[in-house]
């Protein structure tokens, strides 16, 4: 199971010393975090790219793969919401401005959140629209609700601004990433990128 | 105990003025054609929405059964506008040459309790085949239920030729359910 190594790595997040500055996050997290992340970048696009594709064999097999990929993506937020209750985030880097931290902790409660909704947003959309979701070709997940053409629309356009929203948000935290390593030129980034921790004392 | 009861009464003085009960009077109403397929191993469902059937059937003597259905395929409904449009293409139906998907009854057989076998002759896009339609039959209100299955493997009909033949995409075996709704022939009471 992917929640297991928590459990080995409370040593490193509940024990705080100053042999371990404790600015990165637990592998647990770094794992489910970039797991997302490409989850995310690979089933956005494709969602746009199939939905204007003409009706094909090639379109069903790619519907079906974004909607593998993002219960995939809402099965990863809901491990990583499980492991932020567990677990406080290595602290910023002092010296940040008050409006930044909180833009900060407005963006990653927005992403958690996202990252349950718009999947959710498809799934209801599915059963909506009367094509279940049968999760890699095999485990069958339940209708949410009952076929509802008019309601699938809504949930279609739902979906998009869901996913547009996010879309946005991941943006802003990129860029502030990016701001964070290069112009701040603080551990933000490596907290999340083991390897980039050469600026960290291990 | 209501539902045992009235269809029992009415069906008395039909039996004893030594007539089969022969429902052959379809009530399109309350009957309906449809399909399960298989996309990407999710089942997805649509409908026939204009068919006209010719049934006859009396549960004494179940054998004397037939039905002659023809189903309107430029009427179906595979789920979204995009995905009737390409039904009706050639690839799938050509309903512009074949409209219509005919299946005629060569005999009924009674397999225990209210369950039955038609077997009969179904023509889809020029091509025939045996097909066997398993169903039970209920009688409900004084009218017969009849509702069944045909299992049919859409490429031997050459249903979704080409790029669409892939069956790992849209599976071969596609379920075609019917429910028929039918009432007493008016002959039968007058004599």
């Amino acid at each position: 199971m992917l929640y297991l190594p928590v459990s080995t790595e409370h040593l490193y997040d509940g024990i705080p010393s100053d042999m371990n500055t404790s600015a990165r996050y637990t592998r647990t997290a770094v794992t489910l975090h970039w797991l997302a992340a490409l989850a995310i970048l690979g089933t956005f696009p494709l969602g746009i790219y199939m939905s204007e594709l003409p009706l094909s064999p090639r379109k069903l097999q790619l519907y079906s793969y974004h909607k593998w990929i993002g219960i995939g993506v809402l099965l990863l937020a809901m491990l990583r919401i499980l492991w932020r209750m567990g677990h406080r985030p290595p602290p910023l880097p002092g010296g940040m401005p008050r409006w930044q931290v909180l833009a900060a902790q407005v963006a990653h409660y927005g992403l958690y959140l996202l990252m349950l909704a718009a999947p959710l947003s498809g799934w209801l959309m599915s059963s909506a629209l009367g094509v279940s979701v049968v999760w890699f070709g095999v485990l069958p997940l339940p209708d949410l609700i009952g076929k509802d053409k008019a309601l699938g629309e809504l949930l279609k356009q739902v979906h998009a601004t869901l996913n547009y929203t996010m879309l946005a948000v991941i943006l802003a935290h990129v860029a502030a990433a990016i701001q964070h390593h290069f112009f701040a030129r603080d551990e933000i980034l490596a907290r999340m990128l083991p390897f980039l921790k050469s600026g960290l004392k291990p | 105990m209501k539902r045992i009861l009235i269809p029992a009464l009415l069906l008395l003085p039909v039996s004893s003025a030594g007539v089969a009960a022969e429902f052959s009077v379809v009530q399109p109403d309350k009957s309906a054609i449809d399909f399960v397929a298989r996309q990407m191993g999710v089942a997805v469902d649509g409908k026939f929405k204009k068919f006209s059937a010719q049934i006859a059937f009396d549960p004494a003597k179940p054998e004397k059964g037939s039905a002659q259905i023809e189903i309107d395929l430029a009427g179906i409904d595979a789920g979204s506008a995009e995905a009737n449009e390409e039904v009706k293409d050639k690839a799938w139906f050509n309903t512009r040459e074949f409209p219509v998907a005919k299946f005629v009854s060569s005999s009924v057989k009674p397999l225990g309790g209210s369950r039955y076998e038609a077997r009969g002759k179904l023509s889809i896009k020029g091509k025939t085949r045996d097909v066997i339609a398993s169903f039970s039959a209920k009688i409900d209100g004084g009218n017969a239920v009849l509702d069944g299955v045909i299992p049919i493997l859409r490429l031997q009909y050459g249903i979704g030729d080409g790029l669409w033949a892939d069956v790992a995409t849209v599976a071969d075996e596609v379920q075609v359910r019917f429910r028929f709704t039918l009432s007493a022939a008016p002959s039968v009471k007058k004599k």
